[in-house]
């Protein structure tokens, strides 16, 4: 499979994301932000970090970049698109995932790992987790609390698009395991299509059990299914 | 024409960052603070004569950049 991550300026996860790709088989490139075409890609990855310094909100002046009409169209003709971090800010700046991503509620920089629930498994993305596995990832964010209005949380739960939940290392979701303050513990959804997923925690450094561990792997491995 | 943009958190939307120096200000005394919410203000210039065009035209950014509609309450003021 081929994947595509977009570069920012001030994107400092992107090489993270190139070589866990490049470790689980796809064959990606790096495309800048001032690019006005897109490679032909079967992923294109929004990667962590802090585009254009978090001005005036995370994510907003990222989300209106030139290569971003092109992520746009490639994501409304089914193209794969993975937000992580400041990669899901940007899509919710694009408007590709409804609901935003406000202040910690502690106000503070959390970085950890934490335990997520793989909430449906039925996805391009998540294929290879068992239901309601529980994995271990980290998070590193200022800007993490996801937040959206009613009818999108109603339609999050009936179409089955929330992706992961924040939960304790027994798999309790409630609030001492939700680490920013997320409406319901959300750590990523999907679009509708389910072709787009947002995700606060960092799947992409837990590739390798030298440095963490592989409870990311599989986000990768389900792609190729 | 210039203008003055002012952005709020809409009224059910947390605002940590106001709770904080709300707090802040009661330990310092300030004993008559009732609630405190934390906003931006732009001011913008637009090269442009007629009022009614140019509010459009900040109206536009606003609603295309500057504000977040799921989060945010936004009012336009000429300055």
């Amino acid at each position: 499979m081929k994947s595509s991550v977009i570069v920012f300026p001030g994107s400092n996860c992107d090489r993270d994301i190139a070589i866990a790709l490049e470790k689980m088989q796809f064959k990606n490139q790096m495309v800048w932000h001032k690019e006005t075409k897109l490679p032909k890609t079967d992923l294109i990855v929004v990667p962590g970090g802090f585009s254009y310094g978090d001005y005036l909100r995370s994510g907003a002046i990222a989300g209106k970049s030139f290569i971003i009409d092109e992520v746009i169209k490639a994501a409304n003709l089914g193209c794969l698109v993975l937000g992580i971090c400041n990669g899901f800010q940007i899509l919710t700046e694009t408007g590709l995932l409804k609901g935003t991503l406000l202040k910690n509620k502690n106000l503070k920089f959390i970085n950890k790992d934490v335990n997520l629930k793989v909430m449906n498994n039925y996805t391009r993305f998540t294929n290879k987790y068992k239901k309601e596995k529980i994995l271990k990832i980290n998070i590193a964010h200022n800007e993490g609390n996801f937040f959206t209005d009613a009818n999108h949380i109603e339609e999050l739960k009936k179409e089955n698009l929330i992706a992961f939940k924040y939960c304790d290392e027994k798999g309790n979701i409630n609030e001492d395991s939700n680490p920013n303050g997320s409406l319901d513990n959300i750590a990523g959804i999907f679009n509708t299509n389910k072709n787009i997923l947002g995700m606060m925690p960092h799947p992409e450094r837990m590739v390798d059990e030298l440095i963490s561990n592989k409870d990311g792997v599989n986000l990768f491995s389900s792609l190729f299914n | 024409m210039k203008f003055s943009v002012i952005i709020t958190l809409k009224k059910d939307v947390l605002d940590p960052q106001g709770k904080v120096v709300q707090n802040t200000l009661v330990n310092m005394g300030m004993s008559n603070l009732k609630s405190i919410r934390q906003g931006k203000h732009f001011e913008i210039e637009v090269d442009e004569n007629d009022q009614s065009t140019a509010e459009r035209k900040v109206d536009m950014m606003c609603k295309k950049l500057l504000v977040n509609l799921i989060i945010e309450d936004y009012k336009i003021y000429k300055i």
